[in-house]
């Protein structure tokens, strides 16, 4: 498959698996509810279909987006099919952000978590940022990013420790495993500008990836502003990852599996992979919520768990199979 | 001739270690010059030097008479192309793609016309979809080469093209470089052959410790006293039919 057509595909099928989604849950609806829903948005069933289902789909559409998109813009700057914003630590700062506030009490303050998040994330960024200033060899930069994952867990379990009440300690735990349940149209909202300033970012990065492919030193000598693109792709991944995990809080696998589900279709090249690493992102989003929501389970189970429990086994079959067209 | 590229009296140095001392050397449009020496002689971190990849702790480099670091990144690469010893290839993209990559000074067309007649020139015509992690080793060298060839840039520099081809792809490797060289630009090639250094290079710069040994035609640069101090061997540069050939054995 070419790469337009590939694009299309998921886009198209993203709109399909948006529709489902919205479509069904666990209440179910009439066929006379569902015209009601239409005609009518401000009834009971519309509630249900417009202010309930549908941001929630949304949210988790952009969350799978945005995490596509910063594990290929990752992977393609550090020319290695490992990387995404988990693996560098760009997670667990957002996840230290929401613990930190939720320990804090600012729980209560609208905002305050999200905001927390995002800066968690941003610090993560930076550290990651001025890492890849400092080191060239994108290995060295995974070991740091490991790192600082390993250390933003540390400090996350910190904060478990010492938190004031076993609620609270449930509360950040919840946020940990990751979730889209109970959003509205503002999370989708507020979630949407740090996304698209990332987004810009890595548009503006995408030549550099391709030229990545060659290694470090073809790509300085290529006339592209290497640095500033490398800064330009860290900075838009980890915005995006910020906004992702402020809007879901911290959600793992999606941004390392998008990419490899649509290498092959984009025939390896690292730069024509954003879009339809954004959109498989997103379609595994809205399909890992949706089952959260209609598997028969007596609560809820949280998208984390699901996005590594159905994805984790797929993922590995995948690797399995690409591993010969990664590297030799 | 006017000169291309110009290292001064430069020195490099790597963790606290000097790899390359007080070297100097000079390439002009129109010649092919080889840098020889044994491992770890410095011939790497020459080149790297002279492109403003490896910074000096003293010395100039200069490409077209300024200073290589003052220079913007598109500066640069207007007028110099590289191909590195690295021959790591991060993502199995088809060969023309990665040989494109010395075009993206061109329109898109032009750039897969330019990568697929490039490929044809190293004898890989035949294998231009090809994902390069599908290739052999001397296969995915050659798409590399192919992509520096059909860069536009004056000075082409190359550390050990033929390092994993096979003998006829050796030749095929340094008859292209030597073909950009007749037709004008300028060509520095690193090479551990010496036989071949001397059958298709002008000018050899013999390296040894860091140092600037010899910098002269190979019959000069070849001579049996620098063949024992660079490279520890007892040999000598013989004319045959066939060309020069270094016969040599080491030295005990």
């Amino acid at each position: 498959m070419t790469v337009p057509r590939q694009t299309l595909f998921l886009f198209f099928g993203l709109l399909v698996l948006a529709a489902v989604a919205v479509a069904v849950g666990e209440t179910a609806l009439s066929g006379a509810q569902y015209r009601q829903a239409f005609s009518d948005p401000g009834s009971p069933p519309g509630e249900i279909l417009w202010s309930l289902r549908a941001p929630r789909v949304a949210v988790a559409a952009l969350v799978g987006a945005a995490l596509g998109l910063s594990g290929a813009v990752l992977q393609g700057l550090l020319r290695n099919p490992l990387a995404e914003p988990g693996v560098l630590g760009v997670s667990a700062g957002g996840g230290l952000g929401a613990a930190l506030a939720i320990a804090l009490g600012l729980a209560a303050v609208s905002g305050a978590v999200e905001l927390a998040a995002l800066a968690g994330a941003l610090a993560a960024g930076a550290l990651v940022a001025f890492a890849s200033a400092r080191f060239r060899e994108p290995e060295t930069l995974i070991l740091i990013g490991v790192a600082i994952s390993a250390f933003g867990g540390a400090l996350t379990a910190l904060v478990f420790n010492f938190s004031p009440s076993p609620v609270t300690s449930a509360e950040v735990l919840s946020w940990l495993m990751g979730s889209v349940a109970n959003r509205d149209w503002s999370d989708a909202a507020w979630a949407l500008p740090p996304m698209a300033l990332g987004l810009a970012l890595c548009l503006y990065a995408r030549p550099g990836l391709l030229m990545m492919t060659l290694g470090e030193e073809t790509a300085a000598l290529s006339g592209l502003p290497m640095a500033r693109l490398r800064a330009a792709a860290v900075a838009g991944a980890a915005l995006l990852t910020g906004a992702a995990v402020a809007a879901s809080g911290v959600i793992g696998f999606v941004g390392l599996a998008a990419p490899h589900l649509v290498r092959a279709g984009a025939r390896n090249d690292p730069a024509a992979i954003l879009a339809p690493s954004a959109l498989a992102g997103a379609v595994l989003m809205v399909v890992a919520d949706l089952l959260a929501r209609i598997l028969p389970t007596e609560v809820e189970l949280k998208l984390g768990v699901v996005t590594a429990l159905f994805g984790a086994p797929v993922f590995a079959a995948i690797a399995w199979r690409a591993a010969k067209s990664w590297r030799s | 001739m006017s000169s291309l590229a110009q290292l001064s009296e430069a020195s490099v140095s790597l963790a606290d270690r000097p790899v390359l001392q007080a070297a100097s050397l000079s390439v002009s449009a129109g010649e092919m010059v080889g840098v020889i020496g044994a491992n770890g002689a410095g011939k790497t971190t020459l080149l790297r030097a002279l492109l403003g990849l490896a910074p000096l702790t003293g010395g100039t480099a200069r490409l077209q008479g300024r200073e290589v670091a003052h220079l913007s990144d598109a500066e640069r690469a207007s007028l110099v192309a590289y191909m590195p010893q690295e021959r790591r290839v991060a993502w199995s993209l088809p060969a023309w793609r990665i040989a494109a990559l010395g075009a993206t000074d061109r329109p898109a067309g032009a750039a897969r016309d330019a990568a697929l007649a490039g490929l044809a020139r190293v004898g890989l015509a035949n294998l231009a979809e090809r994902g390069v992690l599908d290739m052999s080793g001397g296969e995915r060298a050659r798409v590399l080469l192919a992509r520096l060839l059909i860069t536009h840039a004056p000075l082409m520099v190359a550390d050990e093209p033929t390092a994993g081809l096979d003998p006829d792809a050796q030749f095929l490797a340094l008859e292209r470089l030597r073909e950009k060289a007749t037709g004008g630009r300028a060509v520095l090639v690193t090479l551990h052959d010496l036989t071949l250094a001397a059958r298709t290079c002008d000018r050899l710069i013999v390296l040894a410790n860091g140092r600037v040994l010899a910098d002269a035609a190979p019959s000069l640069a070849l001579s049996s006293a620098n063949l024992a101090r660079a490279f520890q061997l007892d040999g000598a540069l013989i004319d045959t039919p066939a060309g020069p050939v270094v016969a040599a054995r080491r030295l005990v």
